[in-house]
């Protein structure tokens, strides 16, 4: 069978352009920096969070907590697809999120599911004064109404292919790819 | 990502069919179950909807509790069914009570039994995900894989250590598990204690033998001490508990003379000033409360890996977004 089809969608500093601005809504959203938490999901949302926090704290000169989000154990699809062999770690900032303007970091954007299971992992943590949603990519294809608040880019995806995210603790580098089943136009 | 449908089979019925990577893997997932436990709302919805039964045919404390912290905690519902009081006692037999159990549509069973195999008799005669919580001299595997969990925690690795289990090995399944456990994990085992209450040709399962206790102490860089069934003494197997107790007893004044830093495991319930002496059991070598904490986390984990049914690729792929 032959090799998928890899498209480059944004190179390394198309995403670095993305976040910087998606930084600069965040901080715009919330008026500031006093108050924020900025959450990643696991496993690429966690590098793009600290990306974002790093952006934020060169504009603001104040550094957001940060935490993670490990959602596998509030999927509902345990029995489709199987038991992960390692969970992520789920960590959340040191003063928790009670109160807090909780920002939700991923890296695409698809079904929803995800962000349905990280806001019922966050509400058994406490209550969040405000959630905003940011992703990297939202890339179509909701079953869910979930919309998010801030976004870097918006593309149209055919259900058979899909949107990679990397980042460079993990892939070696930092895009977005596009792919596609071979044969595929 | 996701792990075959067939990563650790149907059931859990003992350590030794299982290879090395299959109990790291347990190992390693259940890292991040020990953090929910810390939690606030210490439950996760993974394993909402799920029926799980606890059939205890032998008395358990600690392992039935710890099971059913760790099937709350990931949110199945639980039934506990003992034998004393139960239609056991008027003679229904093992396959009937779990059939009748299976028909009120049950999703796993957590069973420990006086008799060796009968977890696997069980697994192989009801659809239902069967894990042993203990069978006879056979083995416990929840019980090794936590002794597991709680060495690798303390000195942050298991292959190269030294491990000696202290005690009466002969009918102890917890023995059986960590042999089978450790040994796959690349550890030195070796076994201590009476001639009557070593099994014959234990040689044959790759450990060493030590008939006294100071050569153990000497030998190994971690003591899993085993609790003496009190009711072995009446059974002549030894003489008597203060006799043990002056000859294999882990003591102050023994591991003080150890060249090296120990850790002191033991499965409880202790019987102090028998196997173990209260001043080592508080002391600070002892991580006894450890690894009654690591067994709700290794419990979850073997629930999780187990419960997982069958991956549909495509939709995995998808839901991976």
């Amino acid at each position: 069978m032959p090799e998928p089809q890899r498209q480059l969608l944004m190179d390394e500093r198309a995403v670095e352009r993305a976040l910087a601005r998606m930084a600069r809504e965040i901080v715009e959203r919330n008026a500031g920096v006093a108050g924020l938490a900025i959450l990643g999901v696991q496993r690429r949302g966690v590098q793009l969070a600290d990306r974002i926090a790093a952006e934020i704290e060169r504009a603001e000169g104040a550094r957001p907590p940060v935490g993670t989000l490990d959602i596998t154990l509030y999927r509902d699809d345990l029995t489709a697809i199987g038991p992960r062999p390692v969970l992520g770690e789920t960590r959340l900032p040191q003063d928790g999120i009670e109160g807090r303007r909780v920002v939700i970091i991923d890296d695409v954007l698809y079904t929803g599911r995800t962000v349905r299971a990280a806001l019922d992992e966050l509400a058994d943590f406490g209550r969040p004064a405000r959630t905003f949603l940011c992703v990297l990519i939202d890339r179509g294809g909701r079953e869910l109404p979930i919309q998010p608040d801030i976004v870097g880019r918006v593309i149209d995806a055919a259900p058979d292919e899909r949107v990679e995210v990397l980042v460079p603790e993990l892939d070696g580098r930092l895009a977005v790819e596009l792919i596609r089943p071979s044969g595929a136009t | 990502m996701s792990l075959p449908p067939t990563f650790l089979g149907k059931d859990l019925v003992a350590l030794e069919p299982l290879d090395a990577a299959q109990i790291r893997a347990i190992l390693d997932t259940a890292e991040p179950f020990k953090e929910i436990s810390e939690r606030a709302i210490k439950k996760v919805p993974v394993l909402r909807g799920k029926t799980i039964v606890n059939l205890f045919f032998e008395a358990s404390t600690r392992t039935r509790i710890s099971f059913e912290f760790a099937e709350k905690r990931l949110s199945a519902d639980t039934v506990n069914i003992a034998a004393q009081g139960s239609s056991v006692q008027k003679g229904e037999t093992l396959v009937d009570t779990a059939r009748n159990l299976e028909a009120m549509k049950i999703d796993m069973v957590v069973m420990r039994h006086g008799s060796s195999g009968a977890a696997q008799f069980l697994g192989e005669r009801i659809p239902s995900n069967v894990i042993n919580a203990g069978d006879g001299r056979h083995e416990h595997p929840t019980q090794g894989l936590l002794d597991m969990l709680t060495i690798r925690d303390h000195r942050g690795r298991i292959e190269g250590l030294r491990v000696c289990i202290v005690g009466d090995v002969l009918h102890s399944r917890v023995a059986r598990s960590n042999i089978w456990g450790l040994t796959k994990l690349g550890a030195e085992v070796a076994v201590c204690g009476p001639r009557s209450l070593l099994p014959r040709g234990v040689e044959e399962l790759g450990v060493q033998v030590f008939t006294r206790v100071e050569q153990a102490i000497e030998w190994a860089d971690v003591l899993n001490v085993l609790r003496l069934q009190l009711e072995r003494m009446q059974a002549g197997f030894i003489p008597s508990l203060r006799e043990y107790n002056r000859i294999f007893g882990v003591t102050r004044a023994r591991i003080e003379r150890a060249p090296r830093e120990l850790l002191i495991l033991h499965p409880g319930p202790m019987n102090r000033g028998v196997e173990i002496d209260s001043d080592v059991a508080d002391g600070p070598y002892a991580v006894i409360l450890d690894q009654v904490t690591n067994g709700v986390a290794v419990r979850m984990a073997v629930l999780y890996l187990l419960a997982g049914g069958v991956p549909d690729k495509a939709e995995a792929a998808k839901r991976e977004s």
